[in-house]
């Protein structure tokens, strides 16, 4: 433990930075995610097609690729985002922080789209079919009727996703983002004797954030049930 | 619910407006390919310097034998072990003894709520770090193991689950005992709805494999490395391993969906949590 206990402003600075990439990537995603689901139920066929292209071939990429594009091949075209440097304290956000943040939300926007495609299917077809029937607009059958039902069908696999981007934010470490992968391994190089126990707080740690998100989403399940 | 029947068959004046959106979104599409095709053509990513390592036999060889072969062959090591793993933990979940249950639930939960790359570099300091190429190649293959394993016992689980009852029921009125049950009866039956599942683990298996980066495993992304590195060719890299991945995935989920045409049918396709969330968005969390 001493390993852990010694380091421990640093571990809690890593974790920092792996919950500021899920929590910024988290929102991003769903909104782009959102958007991208609009586009594929939608009436446009161009627009359909373009985004069931772009979840296609995100969704068989390794994110490890899509990070590897922002971050490494990304500012050989002039992509970069070196005008992003905030500093709070120790935490500072530059441009690989922001380039992983970028591949993340462009990744896990994919699967929040098929997330949200799967609540609108599991919307009975009658309920759409109904309020037609009374005459409400595209508008309002969406608004009033799908919509609110496929949010809440869409809770269990959007928690799944987002749970899913919490571990993916690793993958950052692997690409010189301080955050908790990259500072276990670097505990591990200085503490060759105590890698059962460093590995063991780490994961420990990722377990408790993985089981606070699935019971937050299980009670927001839970009370947005349709009775 | 299909997209058909969010809106009604569009009138005259709804058709012309859909034209229009069309022509919108076509053109700022085209607008944003062209951008994007300009930009890489005014950094000089189309020169042939760029993309000769991509035509030289050496280098093709290099990708497809020490690249994607091996990243098959790590995915389908990794593959088969969680397969093995899941059966055993997910019996051991379902099982009457609380001493081989609980263990078997603490398993299946830590294996899939750690990350797959904490696993893979604490198993490649622990195991592989001395033992060179070999090394880094199994410790990626364990880790993946580990947790495809714990997410496949939830498959198998759930697989075993969604068996009608009375099939057990039967088999115990005829005299069988749990384990000719579970054997003869219920996994023969259950493996059918599971397969379109078990496939698609594989792509994530198959997309997992590039994680090997971090412990210079070889693969895919470790040639990608040494070709990138050695021409400065990074954009025309990433497309070249991004297009190889990609035609390997949908090759298998093309495989999965005859397969599940062939074994389930119209019948609805097991839905199992995953944790991963790289398989499809279909799935109800069974986090039970």
């Amino acid at each position: 433990m001493d390993a852990v206990l010694d380091n421990l402003d640093a571990v809690v600075r890593a974790f920092t930075y792996t919950l500021l990439l899920f929590v910024i990537s988290g929102v991003l995603s769903l909104v782009l995610g959102t958007l991208l689901a609009a586009l594929r139920v939608g009436p446009i066929s161009v627009l359909r097609l373009a985004a069931a292209t772009y979840v296609t071939i995100v969704r068989n990429t390794p994110l490890l690729i899509v990070l590897i594009f922002f971050r490494i091949a990304a500012p050989k075209i002039g992509l970069n985002f070196n005008f992003v440097d905030v500093q709070f304290g120790d935490i500072r956000l530059n441009n690989l922080f922001t380039a992983c943040v970028v591949g993340l939300t462009v990744y896990t926007a994919a699967f929040v789209c098929e997330a949200i495609r799967s609540g609108i299917n599991a919307v009975q077809l009658g309920q759409a079919e109904a309020a037609r029937a009374i005459g409400l607009p595209f508008a309002g059958v969406m608004r009033e009727v799908v919509l609110p039902q496929a949010f809440r069908a869409s809770v269990p696999p959007l928690a799944s996703v987002q749970i899913a981007l919490l571990k993916n934010t690793t993958v950052a470490g692997a690409l010189g983002v301080f955050e908790a992968f990259a500072r276990m391994r670097s505990l591990n190089n200085d503490y060759a004797t105590q890698r059962i126990e460093i590995f063991l707080v780490f994961a420990f740690v990722f377990v408790v954030l993985v089981e606070v998100l699935s019971f937050i989403a299980n009670r927001l399940e839970r009370r947005w049930r349709i009775a | 619910m299909s997209a058909g029947v969010l809106f009604d068959a569009p009138g005259p004046r709804t058709i012309a407006r859909h034209r229009l959106y069309s022509i919108l979104g076509s053109v700022v599409l085209a607008v944003f390919i062209a951008l994007a095709l300009w930009r890489l053509y005014e950094r000089g990513q189309f020169e042939f310097d760029k993309w000769e390592p991509f035509l030289t036999p050496r280098y093709i060889t290099a990708l497809l034998v020490d690249g994607l072969l091996t990243t098959l062959q790590m995915a389908f090591s990794a593959v088969i072990g969680a397969v093995v793993l899941g059966v055993v933990l997910g019996v051991g979940k379902l099982s009457d003894h609380a001493l081989i249950r609980w263990p078997s639930w603490a398993i299946v939960e830590f294996f899939r709520a750690v990350p797959v790359l904490l696993l893979m570099i604490f198993i490649f300091y622990a195991y592989g770090i001395d033992r060179g190429d070999s090394g880094a190649y199994w410790s990626v293959v364990i880790a993946l193991v580990l947790y495809n394993g714990a997410v496949l016992a939830e498959v198998f689980r759930a697989g075993i689950l969604a068996v009608p009852r009375g099939q057990a029921e039967a088999a115990y009125a005829i005299g069988m005992r749990k384990t000719q049950v579970t054997n003869i009866v219920l996994l023969p039956q259950a493996v059918k709805i599971m397969i379109p599942a078990i496939i698609s683990q594989c792509v994530v298996a198959l997309k997992d494999t590039s994680l090997g980066y971090a412990v210079a495993a070889p693969g895919l992304t470790k040639v990608g490395q040494a070709i990138y590195q050695q021409f400065g060719n990074q954009v025309p890299t990433v497309f070249v391993l991004a297009a190889l991945y990609i035609a390997a995935n949908v090759a298998l989920t093309m495989v999965a969906n005859k397969v599940q045409k062939r074994f389930v049918g119209e019948k609805k396709v097991l839905q199992v949590s995953n944790v991963a969330g790289v398989d499809d968005a279909g799935f109800t969390p069974g986090r039970v």
